[in-house]
């Protein structure tokens, strides 16, 4: 009897601090993206691009002696700022997440960092949020975004303009966030370079009609047609009106423009036409897509290689920095995902652990080629276009 | 040389598309002014009834286009326009049969038929949607130019292209059909002159023997046919989606009620103010004015009086100046 007790007694003590031990070692990871709303069809690879890397780090050895990693999802909404900050809210305080992968939409991004994640102390890291207005948001140092901002493809739309000697410009863009953000970095970058913007005026999707606004960008005048706006929307009919009363024949796009339905409906009327993109040259992509597919996920998808990237960001960094306090571990942010350091690719996550187990230095490479720039965000590396012969060809990267 | 320039110019981007707008408002717009003349209520389902004639219209299109017809040059669209009449009349018809008829029956105020027509106007949207769906539909096909600008350069060898589309002056030479054949419908025949009476004093016409029902269908049956050619030519011209229909409703409400709403005329008349309006005020006059003017005087703004953001406000405020100088429109129209 009294070796029974004794025996129970010893076993309820070390599952009770087996249980303390395994609770206190479990990191919780908030995977904050719209799973509702206007981008809903690219969320669910982006949120499961995120879970791979999660699930790659959970129970390493080298990461927090072993700790289990558990992704916890809130829904952002893309649209609704009060719903995505009260989705966030939970994730901290009642979910108790130590870092936050998200948001997606930069309207929603703005609005979690500066009610949410600043006052909790909490890091975040953006896959998905192009507005240039988050490069200068309020952060004390805890926001990071592994997609680049608008304000770079404005500079590297207007470098590509200035290299073709074409000296001057008129812009129309989709009036949102991303049009509006968009132009106004790309007219920055190109008046500094000398370029002369004849005007920049905004118009709205969806109108039957664009003939005011061409007549407007017509009177202007100038060299080529800058379009900054959604292909299947109203850029669409601005590009109508201009080859119709023939006020422009030489047009410049940025990603929204970027698209099949482009050349499937203007085809060789645009010929010598140029665009830039997000996309690049690196390994990382391709082995990304791979191991995607093996997990059957589509790992081409927009933005779902910047998730795996902004998972892993945070992860490596606590691993780094030895602590899953934000104010800890934001710091080593950057210094995980640029060089020096050894190069590291999709899937080679635990050898990034043993790495910085031992010491070492890594450059987080990943699906999109990481490389971090400025208060924080990927520097970006862009396709750029041509309109040969009715059809886009990619002419070289930036 | 200079003035003929700044002369092609201005029709290139002002004075051609505000005709050919306006032509198509102007037939929108005789479509409100008849339901209210005789039926004596505004009628908000009249862009989705728009929508509806032009969506039946594409799929016979669609149809013909896949049997191999074509006629040449033309849309053959054109072919399809009888069949998107009837079945938009089909529709008004029917409409006024299990809607609008109990309601006259009642002799109800007229807000209540604004009221009604509201919510017609939502099941014809969601009918259309629910059909076509809310994307841009294309189903113009034939040569898209009578001159292309390119073409009208190397020609004239002006510095200024003009171009000018099928579609539009298809959409000019509709219009004046449509509305002389209105005109000698409403005055000549003897149910259009019944129309009339019917329209001036319903006590009197109901005396004389008219058949109330009979004006009311052919009214409906009327405009059907202008709602769908209005609706076509639009959708010919610029592009087909629900959305923009319905908002087309306002620019149209504004033609007719500036001409003076039951006045045929001032639809037409109005359709031309508005769709001149929006044109020439959100239109940056720069190029033309540099033509025009001596070298120092020339302007180093745009010269835009409003940006083109504003361009449905301009017939707000137009509607708004029209009902407070002058609430019976530009023909002595009803007062709204």
């Amino acid at each position: 009897m009294k070796k029974l007790l004794m025996a129970s007694a010893a076993t309820a003590l070390t599952t009770g601090a087996a249980m303390a031990a395994g609770h206190s070692s479990e990191v919780k990871l908030g995977v904050l993206l719209s799973f509702t709303g206007p981008i809903e069809s690219l969320t669910p690879a982006m949120g499961a691009g995120a879970e791979m890397a999660i699930s790659e780090v959970s129970g390493d050895a080298n990461f927090m002696e072993g700790a289990a990693v558990t992704p916890v999802r809130g829904d952002a909404t893309c649209v609704d700022a009060a719903a995505a900050t009260a989705a966030a809210e939970r994730l901290i305080t009642s979910d108790g997440v130590v870092g936050i992968m998200g948001a997606d939409c930069s309207g929603v991004t703005t609005a979690v960092l500066a009610n949410v994640a600043v006052p909790n102390g909490i890091a975040m890291i953006s896959p998905a949020a192009t507005s240039p207005a988050l490069s200068t948001a309020e952060d004390n140092g805890l926001f990071f975004r592994t997609a680049p901002s608008d304000a770079r493809q404005g500079e590297v739309l207007a470098t590509i303009l200035n290299e073709k000697g074409i000296g001057s410009v008129a812009v129309t863009y989709t009036n949102n966030d991303y049009g509006k953000g968009f132009a106004d970095a790309f007219v920055a970058a190109y008046s500094g370079m000398g370029g002369e913007v004849t005007l920049s005026a905004a118009h709205e999707d969806g109108k039957g009609d664009y003939s005011a606004e061409v007549g407007a960008l017509a009177s202007a005048g100038g060299d080529a047609l800058v379009v900054l706006g959604y292909v299947d929307q109203g850029g669409a009919g601005v590009i109508q009106g201009a080859l119709d009363t023939g006020a422009f024949d030489m047009f410049a796009f940025g990603d929204g423009m970027i698209g099949d339905s482009l050349t499937d409906r203007f085809g060789a009327d645009i010929d010598g036409s140029i665009g830039t993109a997000p996309g690049g040259e690196n390994e990382g992509a391709a082995r990304f897509a791979e191991m995607a597919s093996e997990a059957g996920i589509d790992g081409t998808s927009v933005y779902a290689g910047e998730s795996y990237d902004a998972a892993a960001l945070l992860l490596l960094a606590m691993a780094a920095s030895g602590s899953t306090d934000a104010s800890e571990y934001a710091g080593s942010i950057m210094d995980v995902a640029n060089a020096p350091g050894e190069p590291i690719l999709p899937g080679e996550l635990s050898k990034a652990l043993q790495i910085i187990a031992d010491g070492g230095e890594v450059d987080y490479q990943g699906a999109s080629g990481v490389e971090l720039v400025g208060s924080g965000e990927a520097a970006g590396s862009y396709a750029e276009y041509t309109v040969d012969g009715g059809a886009l060809s990619v002419v070289g990267y930036r | 040389m200079d003035l003929l320039n700044a002369f092609v110019a201005l029709s290139n981007f002002v004075l051609i598309p505000a005709i050919a707008y306006g032509s198509q408002l102007a037939i929108g717009a005789l479509g409100v002014t008849l339901v209210y003349g005789i039926l004596r209520f505004s009628n908000f389902a009249h862009g989705d009834t728009m929508a509806f004639g032009t969506m039946v219209t594409i799929l016979a299109t669609w149809g013909l286009q896949a049997m191999g017809v074509s006629l040449g040059p033309l849309p053959v669209a054109l072919l399809a326009i009888p069949v998107g009449i009837a079945g938009c009349a089909a529709l008004v018809l029917f409409t006024d049969r299990v809607v609008y008829r109990f309601y006259r029956g009642q002799k109800v105020v007229p807000v209540i038929f604004v009221i009604v027509s509201i919510g017609v106007m939502f099941i014809y949207n969601g009918v259309t949607r629910l059909v076509l769906g809310p994307d841009d539909q294309r189903f113009a096909d034939g040569e898209r130019f009578i001159i292309s600008a390119r073409d009208f350069r190397d020609l004239t060898g002006l510095e200024e292209g003009l171009a000018l589309r099928t579609t539009q002056g298809l959409t000019v030479v509709t219009a004046i059909i449509v509305v002389v054949a209105l005109f000698w419908f409403l005055n000549r025949t003897r149910t259009g002159k019944s129309m009339r009476a019917y329209s001036d004093n319903e006590d009197l016409a109901l005396l004389s023997g008219i058949d109330p029902e009979r004006v009311v269908r052919v009214t409906w049956l009327i405009v059907a046919a202008l709602a769908t050619i209005a609706g076509v030519l639009y959708g010919l011209d610029k592009s087909y989606k629900p959305f923009t229909y319905f908002q087309l409703l306002l620019p149209i409400f504004a033609a007719a009620i500036v001409g003076g709403l039951g006045s045929p005329l001032g639809a037409i008349a109005g359709g031309f103010v508005i769709a001149f309006s929006e044109v020439g005020i959100t239109y940056a006059w720069k190029k033309v004015l540099e033509y025009t003017l001596p070298e120092r005087f020339a302007p180093d703004g745009l010269v835009q009086l409003l940006s083109t953001d504003y361009k449905f406000a301009v017939s707000f405020v137009i509607l708004v100046i029209v009902l407070l100088f002058r609430p019976t429109g530009l023909f002595r129209g009803k007062s709204v």
